[in-house]
């Protein structure tokens, strides 16, 4: 198996093969916590990790597992390494730990990771794996961040609330009230805002996309076509 | 000989969308009157401000998507849906309101799923529900009958001035919702929102309503089957759970059927060709699934009122409803209904 290149792995992460708009997979925790910009940094970061590591992790042990029994081992895996993120963040992070509750511990179940693991880091090197771990987990978290800011525009009329709760007091006047006298638009904020939101998202990378497509064919220089009807009347010269 | 070239059918009909959405929106006019008789003129701006909202947003969504906009701009359809919107949504909402919700039954309602005839849901129900989750203060401010100035109304609606207290009042469903120790007798007789059967000024609505749909009925712009599933559904359900005039009685059937939206849903929203369901069965389904969704909610649902909810859901269900009542094809001896193994 040939191995990709590390643009070739950025630009799949990142954008062509983007877990959240391309894959739409770990739905359950970007539709969840993206109701805040904090709440998504939080839990993006913690998925970023989370995956860089397991992949890294997967690789190594990639020769020593059994097929038969490798999905059982990579979620052991991944567990321990979402238990290791969870007491990180419980240490450091106490008031956000708290406000994404159950979320943290769900990272193990998250199919962006189980997937990465079992579909890239289990047939290349711990170097490619870890990177790709990396670019996904940094796509995966964009889109979260985009989503949570979103969320948190609309529904609030403000963006960056609590940052201290990630960066601590320094952050507090982070917050950024844009419009003042705003009623509070509550269906941003609810699940189904998460979903409408997500939809115009993947709408507009498509648009992106069908644009970039079209330009470029309009840049192709335009083959000559051959003539191939045959002249069969009047004066042949 | 000289034959005419003119092929079947031979029979022109005139039953154009146009013509359909007109007739609707003539329809409309005893509901509108009762409407503006009861709670001034704040109806009629809801109107003309919905309509030029709807109109505009209309416009701008069909030339970003490069369609015709003169062609469905005519067919009225964006402005009944502003009009039935503007119908349900309380009088002298703020401007803001109106704007939010008529922009979501255009583009998340209609244009988002391809325009009209496509979309699965009913728009102004969407925009509805859009709007009611969102801003449940102001979507829950149904001023008193007869109670708001003219002036004052219009700063309300601009956001210039809040009115003074007093000028909105719980409808009788609200009340019914919250009561846990009047007797019926009681309630009805010291809270000023019951009027003679149903809720005050909304008996009168409904009955308005109850006149124009009778009237669409009669020029057969759709059949009974879906208003009397929903009005016979919700009936048998007031009925069936009626607990004479006790503090937790739900309200008698007569009420049910004359307090709230009912009307408006049973004639103008859940006839909609497109949302709901397909063969005269399905709709008789669709009506009955509606009615009895409506009385669940608001005995025992979060809301008082529930049509747009019920409509919503059932729109969700009507796919499944055409699959299992689709109607006998001539020539075949059985319906083929349902799944089968293979498909």
């Amino acid at each position: 198996m040939s191995n990709p290149s590390y643009r070739e792995l950025s630009v799949n992460g990142l954008w062509k093969n983007n877990p959240a708009l391309v894959q739409l997979l770990g739905l359950c925790p970007l539709l969840g916590v993206s109701n805040s910009t904090v709440n998504a940094l939080g839990l993006g970061l913690a998925t970023v990790l989370v995956l860089g590591c397991s992949n890294v992790a997967v690789s190594l042990v990639r020769s020593v597992v059994n097929t038969a029994v490798r999905l059982p081992v990579f979620v052991m895996i991944i567990a321990a390494l979402t238990t290791c993120i969870e007491l990180l963040m419980q240490a450091f992070t106490y008031e956000l730990y708290q406000i994404l509750g159950i979320f943290i511990p769900l990272i193990t179940t998250n199919c962006v990771i189980l997937g990465r693991a079992d579909g890239f880091a289990a047939k290349h090197s711990p170097l490619l794996a870890g990177f790709d771990g990396l670019m996904m987990g940094l796509g995966f978290a964009a889109v979260l961040v985009v989503l949570g800011g979103l969320r948190e525009l609309f529904g609030t009329g403000g963006l960056f609330a609590n940052m201290h709760l990630l960066f601590g007091p320094a952050a507090t006047d982070w917050h950024i009230v844009l419009i003042d006298d705003y009623k509070g638009f509550l269906l941003a904020i609810l699940p189904p805002g998460a979903f409408i939101v997500l939809g115009l998202l993947i709408a507009l990378k498509n648009r992106i996309d069908e644009q970039r497509a079209e330009r470029a064919k309009a840049m192709q220089p335009q083959a000559p076509v051959a003539n191939r009807r045959v002249r069969v009347t009047g004066a042949i010269e | 000989m000289a034959l005419p070239r003119i092929t079947s059918p031979h029979a022109t009909g005139s039953n154009r969308t146009r013509q359909i959405m007109q007739l609707v929106l003539l329809a409309t006019l005893p509901g509108v009157l009762a409407l503006t008789w009861l709670y001034g003129f704040g109806t009629l701006i809801n109107l003309l401000w919905a309509s030029a909202a709807a109109l505009a947003f209309e416009a701008a969504v069909l030339h970003l998507r490069q369609r015709p906009v003169g062609f469905f701009l005519n067919d009225c359809s964006a402005l009944l849906t502003a009009v039935l919107l503007a119908l349900a949504l309380p009088p002298y909402s703020p401007w803001w309101l109106t704007l939010t919700a008529c922009g979501f039954a255009i583009l998340f309602g209609k244009h988002v799923y391809g325009g009209l005839g496509q979309n699965p849901f009913n728009p102004a129900m969407v925009g509805y529900v859009v709007a009611l989750i969102s801003f449940p203060v102001e979507m829950t401010a149904w001023p008193a009958s007869h109670a708001v100035g003219s002036l004052e109304g219009l700063q309300q609606i601009l956001g210039i001035a809040a009115l003074p207290d007093g000028w909105s009042q719980a409808t009788a469903l609200d009340v019914l919702k919250t009561n846990r120790s009047l007797t019926m007798e009681e309630l009805w007789a010291q809270n000023p929102a019951f009027g003679y059967l149903g809720g005050r000024g909304a008996e009168w609505v409904n009955l308005a309503f109850l006149a124009g749909g009778l009237f669409l009925l009669r020029r057969r712009l759709f059949g009974w089957h879906a208003p009397v599933g929903m009005l016979g559904a919700l009936f048998v359900m007031s009925l069936l759970f009626w607990n004479g005039s006790g503090s937790d009685s739900n309200g008698s059937p007569l009420f049910h059927l004359l307090s709230g939206a009912t009307m408006l849903g049973a004639f103008f929203i859940i006839t909609d060709p497109v949302s709901g369901a397909t063969s005269n069965q399905g709709r008789l389904i669709f009506g009955i699934g509606v009615g009895i969704l409506v009385y669940v909610i608001r005995a025992w649902g979060g809301y008082p009122d529930a049509v747009a909810f019920a409509v919503l859901l059932m729109n969700l269900a009507a796919p499944t409803i055409d699959y299992f009542s689709r109607p006998r094809t001539y020539g075949h001896r059985k319906a083929e209904r349902g799944f089968k193994v293979g498909d």
